[in-house]
């Protein structure tokens, strides 16, 4: 039982690919070893910056042997035949044996296929590896053709027994194995032979590498923590940045070093997002005061001087990299801080939004309108919102926010506090953007959430008006996201609000952009040909007007009426959008164990664009149908359906008033009269409360009635009054029951 | 051995010990391209040189400009114009990172002392339609390098591949030196009897470039320019190989690469006149673009490219 060491010794592996180059070099080469008919005790892979390797305990000597069987022709079929089946399993005719099969006598060859050595499948294995290893990206170098992520230097394959070991031959495209590797580029130049893992992991730390990236990140973490807390510090955790960093040395040396005092005053996001993003540094805070005041670099090295060089060099690299944050961040408050950003509000009518739905200033002035009307129903003042949403995405166009993307809102609240504007609009600022997930935070102050609500509605109709719906797998404008925070801003804010007018007002908007966008799009297409035109005649050029491409203004806007657009776009869209939103409620609620016939049976009633209402409903619904009176009341509610809508059709007629308690017969039917008007009388105030789980309590009650009413009467009876009124009785059930849901939509 | 590299004093001492170096690993030293260039990578010694099968080896220093980046030599590290030394080999030799650190020791950086990385960064030039992969390379934590291994250039294939790399020189030698304002770093040798700063040499020309790229070149007749070159271009490429008056097979793949350059300079100019708007910018590097694809076709049908008739 030999075991296997696999070594792929490159230039440097990106760090972001490694891990996963680690597992696939593990699955790709112990799946192909097993389906080769060897199998395993254990396997395990690591990657460094210059390697990934394998290890497999406990290989099969070799794979076993086999007998395939293939069929041939039958005894008596033409000779070529025979001859042609021969021919292709390489066997004479002696090798063949006839056996009796319902069709008669057929000729079967049987191949002894020997089992192989595990040397040969291994090499056939990892050469296939190698050749179709799923990279994410990957190159040529020199003068071949062969791919890797980047140039290839070493393969080592190695097969170890007690006995010793040996290494597997294979050659690609001129790499020869063998079981050489090397150790750290600087601190062990030179190349050395190992014998098999154990050997291997002992002489790379010998050589100063460390295999394992976990074992790396570890040992960078508990340096830098140590390091920090010896000066009563904290390093700021950040799994990612560890993971990368652990995949950029092969023998970690943490460095703790200083930040200059005028950078100090930075806010920690900028300080800690800068060392991060261009110098993969830690940030290490002060607990007392929460301010960021180290850094942490993690070296691939060990020095003569410690590492004090080094660390002077990244000093001297970081504070050239602050000096700019500085530089962006004291333009930027100058500019908060003059004309409280309208410069940059301004400045936003020259950044495109989408190319159809023009700029981001207009779509700011779309969100602004939308927030001061939605503001009454959340709670917020009203200019209150619109000055919040008109400044929340100004920050979009200051220094800081373009050298770091993913400070924009943050920055906003910074910029807006120092502008002097009031505190909810600073906040709102950051907090519009929210949630950016299913686990995100949802803002709750109502300014924020006035502003966040705008925002994503806005979006929602936008890419609706210019048909850039989600499909499938594809969501490239993130429009489910914005969705679900829709919802999650009603629902964990309880906020009740009837979204459908505010679509249909943002769709409208939405399509007059789109049309603006157009026009502008037109009339620069006609100048810039009336700018050739006139360049041509200036210079004395004759003009081919073929080459001119003028649009047709009246195909593009006179068309359309304003009428058309309503109807065709806002009356066809709002519904969709409002529709999109119930789909993603659905999912929404499914994953908190909401049935979906719940959910569809109540998005059937009116007033469904409430979500807070529907959801209500929903779970008022759900918990009925999981007593076992709301389950039985279903069913009588079916049966009493069915009856009278059958009636309907075949009478034509709509029975569904003038039900008359004196014409009833039978006793249970005169207690149903009873307990319906009984149950009205407490359901009606509870429907007017919004009370779904009394008026679905009482529904409930009213099984025992109705499932005694079935029992003992036929509703067909032959009297055409008692039919009658029976059925006008069946109607008063359906009536009564469907005030909450349509529980004809209620599955089983 | 590196004990025994003593430290370069002024910014063209490091220009001559790279010189030197790369000269003695069997590179042709070329001199700077004579036009104006965003990168050493548009020389044709690289961009066209990168092409075909013929093997390459080239070592020079590149003027390079970028009117973006002008700061009227004020910023410590931010010119628009600056140099870049560049190295190109093709077949990219397999111990190509040996010489590039063997470069950096003859420069005078003491690889025990220092920690150098390779950090994965992919290079992609929208304007001449090629990418490559490869790293920056760090020294202490500041990039000093730009190392490639180009894959497609000008829309083909590079076979066999070339190896780049790219020295950003000011940055480099501040950091040999030590100095931290570029205006700051000795041109010549600090004991010369004229001693010249960086800035002596070229502070005045940022200034003066810095005004002119911003705020006054014309740039009405630099779009007219853009577009007389795009033109040049395509009608250079469209003449029939065969030269009526020599009766030679001549492809000027060259001459229409340097309209290729003239228009990418002055889309720069226009970017930083800031005339040119979002979606105008893609449609100007897309026709940038399609003029160096157009040259790299015509040079792979010429000898240096490749061709064989």
């Amino acid at each position: 039982m030999p075991d296997l060491l696999i070594e792929l010794f490159s230039e440097e592996i990106p760090a972001r690919m490694q891990a996963k180059a680690a597992d696939d070099l593990k699955s790709r080469v112990t799946n192909g070893l097993v389906e080769a008919g060897l199998t395993y005790g254990g396997a395990a892979a690591h990657a460094t910056p210059r390697r990934l390797a394998l290890r497999v305990d406990g290989l099969t000597d070799r794979s076993p042997d086999v007998k395939e069987e293939r069929k041939g022709p039958r005894v008596d079929a033409p000779e070529q035949a025979i001859e042609g089946f021969l021919r292709g399993a390489g066997l004479t005719r002696d090798d063949l044996v006839e056996r009796d099969e319902k069709k008669g006598r057929v000729f079967y060859a049987v191949l002894d296929k020997p089992g192989r050595p595990a040397a040969a499948i291994v090499a056939e294995v990892l050469e296939d590896t190698i050749r179709n290893f799923p990279w994410p990206k990957s190159m040529r170098w020199g003068a071949g053709s062969l791919r890797w992520v980047r140039p290839l230097h070493r393969i080592l394959c190695v097969l170890t027994r007690e006995d010793g070991s040996e290494i597997v031959p294979l050659d690609v495209d001129g790499i020869v194995s063998g079981r050489t590797t090397e150790g750290h580029r600087f601190m062990a130049p030179g190349a050395f032979d190992v014998t098999g893992f154990d050997d291997y992991e002992a002489k790379l730390k010998r050589a100063h590498v460390v295999l394992d990236a976990g074992e790396r990140a570890e040992a960078i973490w508990q340096d830098a923590t140590n390091q920090a807390f010896a000066s009563g510090l904290e390093v700021v955790e950040d799994t990612g940045l560890l993971a990368e960093v652990a995949g950029l040395v092969e023998w970690p040396v943490v460095l703790m070093g200083e930040i200059g005092t005028e950078f100090l005053d930075l806010p920690p996001e900028v300080l800690q997002t800068s060392m991060k993003e261009h110098q993969k540094f830690f940030s290490v805070r002060n607990p007392k005061t929460g301010r960021i005041e180290r850094f942490i670099t993690v070296a691939n090295r060990e020095t003569a001087d410690h590492g004090a060089t080094i660390l002077a060099g990244n000093q001297k690299v970081l504070s050239a990299r602050l000096s700019d944050a500085k530089f962006f961040w004291e333009n930027d408050l100058r500019v908060a801080k003059s004309d409280g950003m309208t410069a940059w509000t301004d400045s936003l009518s020259n950044v495109t939004f989408h190319n159809k739905l023009g700029s981001q200033r207009d779509r700011i002035e779309r969100i602004a309108a939308l927030a001061r009307e939605l503001a009454p129903v959340v709670g917020a003042d009203a200019d209150l919102a619109a000055q919040a949403a008109t400044v929340a995405k100004a920050d979009l166009a200051s220094e800081m926010v373009y050298e770091f993307p993913e400070l924009q809102g943050l920055m906003g609240r910074y910029y807006s506090d120092a502008s002097g504007l009031p505190a909810e609009v600073g906040v709102a600022c950051q907090e519009h953007y929210s949630p950016l997930g299913p686990s995100d935070d949802v803002p709750s102050a109502p300014v924020s959430v006035t502003v966040a609500l705008a925002d994503k509605i806005d979006t929602l109709t936008g890419f609706w008006a210019i048909d850039e719906k989600p499909t499938g797998s594809k969501d490239p404008f993130a429009l489910r996201r914005a969705a679900l925070g829709v919802i999650r801003l009603v629902l964990e804010n309880g906020l009740k609000v009837a979204l459908f007018p505010h679509i249909k007002e943002a769709m409208l908007s939405s399509i007059i952009a789109v049309l603006r966008a157009r026009e502008e799009a037109a009339s620069k297409e006609l100048q810039d040909q009336k700018a050739k035109v006139s360049d041509a005649l200036s210079v004395g050029l004759k003009l081919d007007v073929s080459t001119l491409n003028l649009p047709d203004r009246v195909s593009l806007l006179g068309s359309i009426t304003r009428d058309e657009v309503r109807a065709s776009l806002i009356d066809n869209e709002s519904p969709n959008v409002l529709g999109f939103l119930h789909d993603r409620l659905k999912v929404y609620l499914r994953d908190q164990g909401v049935r979906h016939d719940v959910i569809d049976a109540c998005i059937a009633m009116p007033g469904n664009d409430d979500l807070a209402l529907l959801v209500k409903r929903a779970k008022a619904l759900q918990a009925v149908l999981e007593t076992e009176d709301g389950g039985n009341l279903v069913q009588g509610f079916k049966r009493a359906n069915n009856i009278l809508t059958q009636a309907e059709d075949k009478d034509g007629v709509e029975y569904s008033f003038g039900a008359d308690p004196k014409f009833a017969e039978d006793p249970t039917e005169k207690a149903l009269f009873d307990a319906l008007a009984k149950a009205e009388a407490k359901i009606a105030p509870a429907m007017q409360d919004q009370d779904f789980a009394t008026a679905m309590a009482t529904m409930a009650d009213l099984r025992g009635p109705v499932d005694a009413f079935f029992e003992a009467v036929q509703v067909n009876a032959e009297s055409e009054v008692l039919r009658r009124n029976r059925l006008n009785l069946l109607s008063t059930i359906r009536s009564t029951c469907l005030q909450v849901a349509d529980l004809t939509r209620i599955e089983g | 051995m590196d004990q025994t590299i003593t430290k370069p004093r002024s910014f063209q001492e490091i220009i001559l010990r790279l010189q030197s170096y790369w000269a003695g690993q069997g590179c042709a030293v070329m001199q700077p391209y004579d036009m104006e260039v965003g990168a050493g990578t548009f020389h044709p010694a690289t961009t066209l040189r990168s092409l075909g099968s013929r093997p390459w080896a080239a070592a020079y220093v590149q003027p390079s400009r970028r009117p973006t980046d002008g700061r009227y030599g004020e910023n410590p590290n931010r010119l628009q114009h600056y140099y870049q030394y560049q190295v190109l080999i093709k077949p990219s030799p397999p111990d190509l990172q040996e010489l590039y650190l063997g470069s950096l020791r003859a420069i005078g950086i003491d690889m025990t002392l220092h920690d150098i990385r390779f950090v994965e960064d992919d290079w992609e030039s929208p304007t001449l339609g090629a990418w490559g992969l490869g790293w920056e390379v760090w020294c202490d934590g500041m990039e000093v390098s730009q190392f490639t291994y180009f894959q497609q250039v000008g829309g083909h294939d590079c076979h066999p591949v070339s190896g780049e790399l790219t020295y950003g020189l000011e940055r480099l030698a501040m950091y040999v030196l030590g100095v931290d304002h570029v205006m700051d770093m000795p041109y010549n040798d600090p004991d010369a009897p004229i001693a010249l700063k960086y800035g002596d040499v070229f502070r005045q020309t940022e200034q003066e470039y810095s005004r002119w790229n911003f705020d006054v070149a014309d740039t009405d007749v630099l779009l007219r320019h853009f577009e007389e070159a795009e033109t040049e271009c395509a009608r250079i490429l469209d003449q029939a190989e065969d030269d009526p008056k020599t009766g030679k097979r001549i492809i000027m793949a060259h001459p229409a690469y340097d309209q290729c350059i003239k228009a990418s300079h002055i889309f720069n100019l226009l970017d930083a006149r800031g005339v040119i708007s979002v979606t105008e910018r893609q449609s100007y590097i897309g026709r940038v673009r399609a003029l160096a694809k157009r040259c790299a076709d015509a040079f792979v049908m010429t000898e240096a490219g490749g061709y064989a008739a």
